[in-house]
């Protein structure tokens, strides 16, 4: 008995993690497909897209530049979403995290070893409390998470181009900002690698060098961190556990004295804090600026994707955020070599979102096609076993 | 068994079969069921009983076995073909559109048309009218439904499967969601039925209505038909062992009774109820250590509501509510457990549990920041597995595992860890809002138990209760709530059925 137990435990994980692989070939499958009628070699295209990820060191720096801001904004709608909430704000929480970067990045004067930290503690700030006014006024006035998030966003974007415009921040002759001081700045020797000295030593040093062309930055560290800390909040301290309670069943949360309200309103500040260090590693690693958006740049929007694929666990997150990252940064290649449009990707992302939110389909082919040993045992062990009533 | 004339058996299931992968729901049932009796389906949650008739309803396949209607066989593919076969079916979740009037909910998907396609009301109305008429169900064709009793949609219901030529009624469950005068209703209706030569199957886990109603019984137990009896010829007590394959005790054991001093004082309480109507009605009582008040009651009688205030979910209109001797009047929940109140609430798995959690999880839900259990905000998972593992062992949850998905716990399990959780505490006071709800004959007995237990260990035990049967059967003393009042008192020695039925009712002693 307990034997079956826990042979049945060690094989939910791999079900779910088979049920996402089989997922994202179909993705690419479909993708395949969409190649072919469009009149486009689908494995040359792949193949363009694997070495354009793999093909050079700094191939792959690139995709963990993009990846790290994608795994910070997948965290922040897991982190909702495992508290019951559906964050449609992470892309209002970056923008804010960003402004909130460059603004302390530009004015505070500080040694690097405390600038850092202070704007990148900002930027968390900033998201926290672009996130928790949606928390608070789904607590306090009933409103709906999803409305509130989505009018935040426009909010956070036109604020983003109202700020950029004023004298203060305005950098003149451009449409963006300030750029930060070189003390908050993140990215790997970014001052050092453009001076004499550095190009000579990146000459000579042709595997590092090519990685230094990129813009290598701390950000996928801080990334990786914040995945291991939600992790943590989530499974091991009594605020995940409130949380998660909430999120699950708020009547009996409720009943058993969690305060309801107030966790709703702390779980949005925590994931908006998440999509506002996106923000922030964004600014300190790559572009020291913001600059006018004409319309959203889907940094938080993709983190739902990332989120929805990683499982709505961190570690899925961290995985299905490098996943992200790659195709992202492949699918630029495909188009200057083929002539295919790189909006191919979002076909490829799209449909490996569509197969994982039916796994019952894969159920259901699976009981249809497939009498799979395993998957009979998951049905039968809990009738057996909780059904059993002979000596109550 | 009784002599069966072939011509006479308007269902003959033969050798019916049904797996769900490995599991077996039904293993080779045979059952014939004459024209024209009350044949009742008895077994424990997940027996197997609504599974066979979904399969003689068309809902789903047989894996193997037949099934003969008047004498033939036939092939009941999809509900569609068992109506037009004469077989009707009233699950337990009625399915009605609530904007809509009886009659349009009655002829939904086969309206009668006129001219133009015009949807002949006036024929269609009388045709409700006069079925209602026939077999006393006394149901208005032009109410809408939103505005109707639960009974009165069962009735409906009923009513649509006649209306559809229905010969074979199956009613699932029909009794879980009525008032006591109700079901009195309902086993009119169903002796009528039968006596215009309606053939009617009940599923059902209640002994008393069957001995009440049905003239058959066919006694399923994990799958497996145990027997069919007549119901004349056994007790409830031989039904009881059939069905859960031992002895039950329907009396558990107590001590004497030797209440103490006041554990809870109600004073004056008035309260509302969700749509701001008055609930609760000037409420006062007390109750002692060692006893067990039970609240009787009609459903809807302010019951909730009384609950709900206890336990701080709701916030009183006017009144006290003393603890010992504290005023614990509109406290948060927590606060009110922490001071010795607990409860097991009315809808386990709404209120007393997160499904999603582990059964350990659940059983640390009002004490996870206690230092026991967490420091510093974290939590102390070996603490937490070693205090479940103990619980598990002591209120025997089964199956033994704490990282179990409380979910995935039957009814009677689920219904032991909120137990476990509350009287772990080790309250002054308990509160039992309708706690053998939906629960079968096993898991009520060990409910019953508990309650037992403590009072007999000097806690006061407050019992609510819609079961007269419960309220008899453990009361050491009985309040009668109509209309959010208590309308009277008696001690359990002079309280009878009638007494507190008439009570119940609004009468009068």
């Amino acid at each position: 008995m307990s034997q079956l137990l826990r042979l049945r435990r060690t094989l939910k994980f791999p079900r779910a993690l088979g049920l996402t692989l089989i997922s994202i070939v179909l993705g690419f499958f479909v993708g395949a497909i969409v190649l072919l009628v469009a009149g486009y070699n689908p494995l040359e295209a792949y193949g363009i897209m694997i070495f354009g990820v793999f093909g050079l060191p700094r191939y792959i720096s690139y995709t963990i530049i993009i990846a790290a801001p994608l795994i910070l904004t997948g965290l922040s709608v897991t982190f909702a979403f495992r508290t019951g909430l559906f964050n449609i704000g992470a892309e209002g929480q970056f923008i804010a995290g960003s402004i909130a970067a460059v603004i302390v990045g530009h004015f505070v004067r500080l040694p690097i070893i405390l600038h850092v930290p202070l704007v990148f503690v900002s930027a968390m700030v900033a998201g926290a409390l672009w996130g928790s006014i949606s928390g608070f006024l789904k607590a306090r006035y009933g409103v709906h998470e999803v409305i509130s998030t989505i009018m935040l966003n426009w909010l956070a974007l036109y604020m983003n181009n109202y700020l950029i415009k004023l004298p203060f921040l305005h950098r003149v002759g451009t449409e963006a900002s300030q750029k930060i001081q070189d003390t908050a700045r993140i990215d790997i020797l970014g001052v050092w690698k453009t001076s004499p000295e550095g190009r000579e030593w990146r000459m000579e040093n042709p595997f590092w060098g090519d990685i230094l062309r990129s813009e290598i930055n701390l950000g996928i560290l801080f990334a990786l961190i914040a995945a291991m800390v939600v992790w943590y909040i989530i499974n091991r301290t009594t605020l995940g556990y409130e949380l998660r309670a909430v999120g699950y069943n708020q009547d009996a949360a409720n009943y058993g004295g969690i305060p309801v309200k107030k966790s709703m309103t702390v779980s949005m500040a925590i994931a908006g804090a998440l999509a506002g260090a996106a923000g922030g590693i964004q600014i300190m690693g790559v572009t020291q600026e913001i600059t006018v958006l004409a319309a959203m740049e889907g940094n938080g929007f993709d983190g739902i994707a990332v989120s929805l694929i990683g499982a709505n666990t961190p570690i899925g997150v961290v995985l299905s955020g490098f996943l992200f990252g790659a195709l992202r940064y492949g699918g630029t290649k495909i188009q200057p070599a083929l002539g295919a449009p790189r909006e191919l990707i979002n076909i490829v992302m799209g449909t490996i979102v569509y197969f994982i939110a039916m796994p019952n389909l894969f159920t259901l082919l699976q009981e249809r096609y497939f009498s799979w040993k395993k998957k009979r045992l998951d049905i039968s062990l809990p009738k057996e076993a909780g059904g059993e009533s002979k000596n109550v | 068994m009784m002599a069966q004339n072939e011509s006479n058996i308007a269902v003959d299931l033969r050798g019916i079969s049904k797996h769900f992968g490995t599991f077996v729901a039904n293993d080779d049932i045979s059952i014939s069921i004459m024209k024209g009796e009350v044949h009742a389906l008895l077994g424990e949650n997940g027996a197997g009983k609504t599974t066979l008739m979904k399969a003689l309803y068309g809902m789903h396949r047989p894996t193997s076995g037949k099934i003969f209607l008047w004498g033939k066989e036939v092939d009941v593919t999809d509900p569609k073909v068992a109506i037009s076969l004469g077989i009707g079916m009233v699950h337990q979740h009625f399915m009605l559109v609530r904007p809509f009037t009886v009659t349009q909910n009655i002829i939904l998907g086969m309206e009668p048309t006129g001219l133009f396609g015009a949807i002949d009301f006036l024929q269609s109305r009388k045709r409700v009218e006069e079925l209602s008429k026939k077999y006393g169900l006394l149901v208005d064709p032009d109410a809408l439904i939103e505005d109707i009793s639960v009974g009165m949609e069962q009735r409906v219901e009923i009513l649509k499967a006649l209306y559809r030529g229905a010969e074979i009624l199956i009613l699932d469950e029909p009794t879980a969601v009525l008032t006591p005068q109700e079901i009195d209703d309902l086993m009119g209706i169903i002796r009528n039925l039968t006596v215009e030569g309606k053939t009617v199957i009940i599923i059902t886990h209640k002994l008393k209505e069957i001995k009440h109603i049905a003239d058959r019984c066919t006694i399923i137990r994990r799958g497996k038909k145990i027997d069919t009896v007549r119901v004349h010829d056994v007790t409830e007590q031989d039904l009881a062992r059939m069905m859960v394959g031992r002895e039950v005790n329907f009396d558990v054991p107590r001590g004497p009774f030797n209440p103490g001093t006041v554990a809870l004082e109600v004073r004056k309480v008035s309260s509302l109820d969700g749509r701001g109507l008055p609930a609760l009605k000037d409420l006062s009582f007390t109750l002692q250590k060692g006893e067990i008040l039970a609240i009787a009651g009609v459903d809807g009688n302010g019951q909730t509501e009384l609950a709900e205030v206890l336990t701080g979910l709701r916030n009183l209109v006017s009144g006290n509510i003393f603890l010992r001797n504290e005023d614990i009047k509109n406290l948060t929940t927590k606060d009110i457990i922490r001071k010795g109140l607990v409860a097991i609430p009315q809808d386990r798995q709404k209120f007393g549990l997160v499904l999603e959690f582990s059964v350990s999880e659940n059983i640390i839900l009002q004490e996870y920041d206690k230092p026991t259990f967490s420091r510093n905000g974290i939590l102390l998972n070996d603490a937490i597995h070693d205090y479940s593992a103990e619980l598990i062992e002591k209120f025997d949850v089964r199956p033994p595992v704490p990282e179990y998905k409380a979910s995935e716990l039957s009814g009677g399990n689920q219904q032991k860890v909120i137990i476990a959780r509350e009287v772990s505490q080790n309250p002054d006071v308990l509160i039992a809002n309708q706690p053998t709800r939906g629960l079968d004959v096993g898991a009520i007995e060990f409910v019953h138990r508990a309650l037992i237990e403590q009072r007999d260990r000097g806690k006061a035990v407050l019992l609510i209760s819609l079961e007269l049967d419960e309220v008899l059967g453990l009361a050491d003393r009985i309040l009668v709530l109509y209309e959010g009042k208590i309308v009277g008192e008696l001690e359990a020695a002079q309280a009878d059925e009638q007494k507190v039925g008439i009570l119940m009712a609004g009468g009068q002693l």
